[in-house]
């Protein structure tokens, strides 16, 4: 056993996998920190404290920043890079190049966060990157299509595996999203400004085909890639269905491009558009549950473990929420529920059913399985996984339960009529209304980050471990050979 | 060869074409008509480029991350229309490069909000909104009253924004032309040579800060929040004009 572990660190590039984990943390750990911190100035606004860095307006997108591409693309590269190596049985095509991507990476989230706490923004959501920025983003991002494909062309096995695809296809897909959404032209040379290539109504259609898709391919394919590899390899059982993953993985990348649009129901955007958006969002049902459906079943026969094994507890609740939220996301994109939900914190809480529940889960799961292989040792502390799950969970059900109180009761105070057809309520007061979901949604934020401290902590003490049997590992050997030399 | 999804599975650059054919489809098929669909925007008159002033207070309006919490986009709603005016128009955000229709109501929707308050309220309002609205939960904004508002690079912006299709002049050609299409006076707002001296003219135009002794960033500010939802005549229009276009 420990031979062929030994053999495994050789054989593939498990240095890069180890740096991306670790900034994944920590990235998470800051991400969620500042989201709990935006969640408590909305709470109580004195914490705005009139410093302009640290406003809510310019801290929301550090917060959105710092957890999709901080942590979930740190994340993703981490187990991107791990899977298409064990899957391939090949070690990652370029270190250099690998070397690269996190560099680059890691710098393109660290500048644009500094950036947006000084006011520097391209202003549209999820893509505030400036100018400068995006083209490192760019050219990060071809390097890690080209090591990913690289890697995938020196498999030693005909087949490329299922998980591989949805990687591959997240990083097309997110190649694309980019690329297009960001052109714009800027100010000046050494001007931090740029200005969008598109307008009004078409900026409006590029930007939500970019928001969903980043929430589509982003958030969703590629963290289905981490899933299939992740919950057979913790299960010790084949995918449910083959055929399934052929069906919801081609279902799932033709469908996600067209729902962007129900973003924009009952706003400028002609009807036609935002009407094929809500139909294939209600179609893009199926092959998410198709996805939920072929993890889950892959526990058939084993379910047991999900009392014996906190790892597969993180893993299946992050399937069930996939599962919750996506028929939410359909319900969501009906135009009369749309009607109420849309500019409301339902869809906050929607958004973080999947981003917590989803995504974070997923990761967190497919990592407390990752690090000890890494690391070659035994997780320091089973337990505080079991800690670090219930906070989490108990977490997500705050914050989403907030949400729907917050978001359904805004959107019904904000049209409602007296007898006498005047409008029932001043917008004011359904800010009044919000106050308390809005200290639970914070308390449910708290929740959730302590999670990750607890597990940072069990992160932590493993890694440490490691070392020590690692130190003394060297140390036995050394005194053997030297009592052999003797 | 038998056609299966093994000779797919078994080739990387065969699965990288059909994924990139599958997933461009979609963003085809409703984006680019967005260019082409002449309905898609409303033929209306009103509706015109930012003065130099307006837009330095639209990179504000940006740089601050007001569209986190506001929206710019009302909709066809009995309540938005009692609440907010009538619903906005595609015409209306046409020259806004980025689009600042916004996803989120923390406040209130500000696509018509000009001149529904006074510049001395708007003042008043950013620098502490609990002055004038005492449950608000918006933040305080008094560095817009202390700092100065930069304006060495407004024809730099207007240049770039020229280039992304925005009709700013520059040559005496196209300063014609906005003089036909806007009339002398808007036409010279939006000619680039004399950018610095309308954006000057225009601050002090009106007293937007309660200070015109100071040009700050809250004189740019409110003169954009007082554009914002006034630039069509809906008078003009008959009722259900506006519907055709949806």
């Amino acid at each position: 056993m420990a031979h062929s572990a030994a053999a495994a660190t050789t054989q593939y590039n498990y240095d890069i996998i180890k740096k991306f984990a670790l900034m994944a943390l920590l990235w998470g750990l800051l991400g969620m920190s500042a989201g709990t911190y935006i969640a408590a100035e909305l709470a109580f606004p004195f914490l705005n404290f009139d410093i302009a860095e640290i406003t809510f307006g310019r801290l929301r997108p550090v917060h959105t920043t710092l957890v999709i591409f901080g942590f979930g693309g740190s994340a993703l590269f981490a187990t991107s890079y791990y899977v298409v190596q064990r899957t391939c049985q090949a070690r990652l095509a370029s270190d250099w190049m690998a070397n690269l991507t996190f560099w680059g990476w890691q710098l393109s989230v660290l500048i644009g966060i500094i950036g947006y706490v000084n006011g520097i923004t391209e202003g549209k959501e999820y893509a505030e990157f400036p100018w400068y920025v995006d083209l490192l983003i760019t050219v990060t991002w071809v390097l890690y299509l080209l090591v990913f494909v690289m890697t995938l062309m020196r498999r030693s096995q005909p087949h490329i595996y299922v998980a591989n695809w949805f990687y591959l296809a997240f990083i097309l897909a997110t190649a694309i999203l980019h690329v297009f959404r960001n052109l714009s032209v800027p100010v000046g040379l050494f001007n931090t400004t740029s200005y969008s290539l598109y307008s009004g109504v078409q900026d409006a259609m590029v930007q939500w085909w970019y928001g969903h898709n980043a929430v589509g391919f982003f958030l969703t394919a590629a963290f289905l890639g981490m899933m299939y590899y992740f919950v057979p390899k913790q299960a010790g059982r084949p995918i449910y269905s083959y055929r399934l993953s052929i069906i919801h993985f081609w279902a799932l990348s033709f469908m996600y491009m067209w729902v962007g649009g129900h973003h924009l129901h009952w706003t400028a955007l002609p009807d036609w558009a935002s009407s094929l958006a809500a139909a294939f969002s209600i179609m893009l049902l199926l092959p998410s549950w198709g996805g939920m459906i072929n993890g889950i079943m892959t526990l058939s026969g084993a379910w047991e473990k999900l009392r014996t094994d906190p790892i597969m507890l993180f893993l299946i609740t992050a399937l069930s929420f996939y599962g919750m939220s996506t028929f939410e996301g359909p319900m969501m994109s009906l135009k009369s529920v749309n009607a109420l939900s849309h500019y409301t914190d339902w869809t906050v809480g929607h958004v973080h059913s999947g981003a917590l529940g989803w995504v974070a889960m997923i990761s967190f799961g497919s990592f407390y399985h990752l690090i000890p292989r890494l690391w070659e040792t035994r997780l320091y502390s089973v337990k505080l996984v079991y800690v670090h799950f219930w906070l989490a969970t108990i977490g997500i059900v705050l914050y989403i339960a907030s949400m729907w109180v917050s978001g359904i009761g805004q959107g019904l105070m904000l049209r409602a009529f007296d007898d006498y057809g005047n409008l029932a309520y001043t917008f004011i007061e359904s800010v009044v209304f919000m106050h308390w979901p809005l200290v639970v949604r914070m308390i449910g934020g708290m929740f959730f980050v302590s999670g990750v401290v607890v597990m940072a902590v069990n992160v932590t003490m493993t890694i440490r471990n490691a070392k020590l049997e690692q130190a003394a590992l060297e140390a036995k050997i050394a005194a053997k050979l030297a009592k052999a030399g003797a | 060869m038998k056609l299966s999804h093994e000779s797919i599975e078994i080739n990387a650059g065969l699965m990288i074409v059909l994924t990139l054919i599958a997933i461009s489809i979609g963003g085809l098929v409703e984006i680019v008509p967005l260019y082409y669909i002449k309905d898609t925007i409303e033929k209306v008159d009103g509706v015109r480029p930012y003065t130099p002033l307006e837009q330095r207070g639209r990179d504000i309006y940006i740089r601050e991350g007001c569209y986190t919490c506001h929206s710019q986009m009302i909709r066809p709603f009995r309540d938005e229309h009692m609440r907010y005016g009538h619903y906005s128009l595609a015409a209306e955000s046409k020259y806004d490069h980025p689009f600042q229709w916004g996803s989120k109501r923390t406040g209130p929707d500000l696509g018509r909000v000009g001149r529904k308050y006074s510049n001395a309220w708007h003042t008043q309002h950013l620098n502490n909104p609990r002055d004038v609205v005492p449950e608000s939960i918006m933040p305080n904004y008094p560095w817009l009253l202390r700092n100065e508002l930069d304006y060495a690079d407004v024809a730099d912006r207007m240049r770039a924004l020229k280039v992304v299709g925005v009709p700013y002049s520059e040559t005496e050609e196209e300063y014609l032309a906005n003089v036909d299409q806007f009339g002398a006076t808007m036409a010279e707002q939006f000619d680039i040579n004399r950018a610095e001296l309308s954006l000057l003219a225009q601050a002090q135009s009106e007293d937007w800060d309660g200070d015109r002794s100071r040009l700050t960033e809250m004189d740019a500010l409110v003169a954009y929040l007082q554009v914002l939802g006034t630039m069509v005549d809906f008078t003009q229009y008959d009722e259900g004009y506006f519907a055709e276009f949806r």
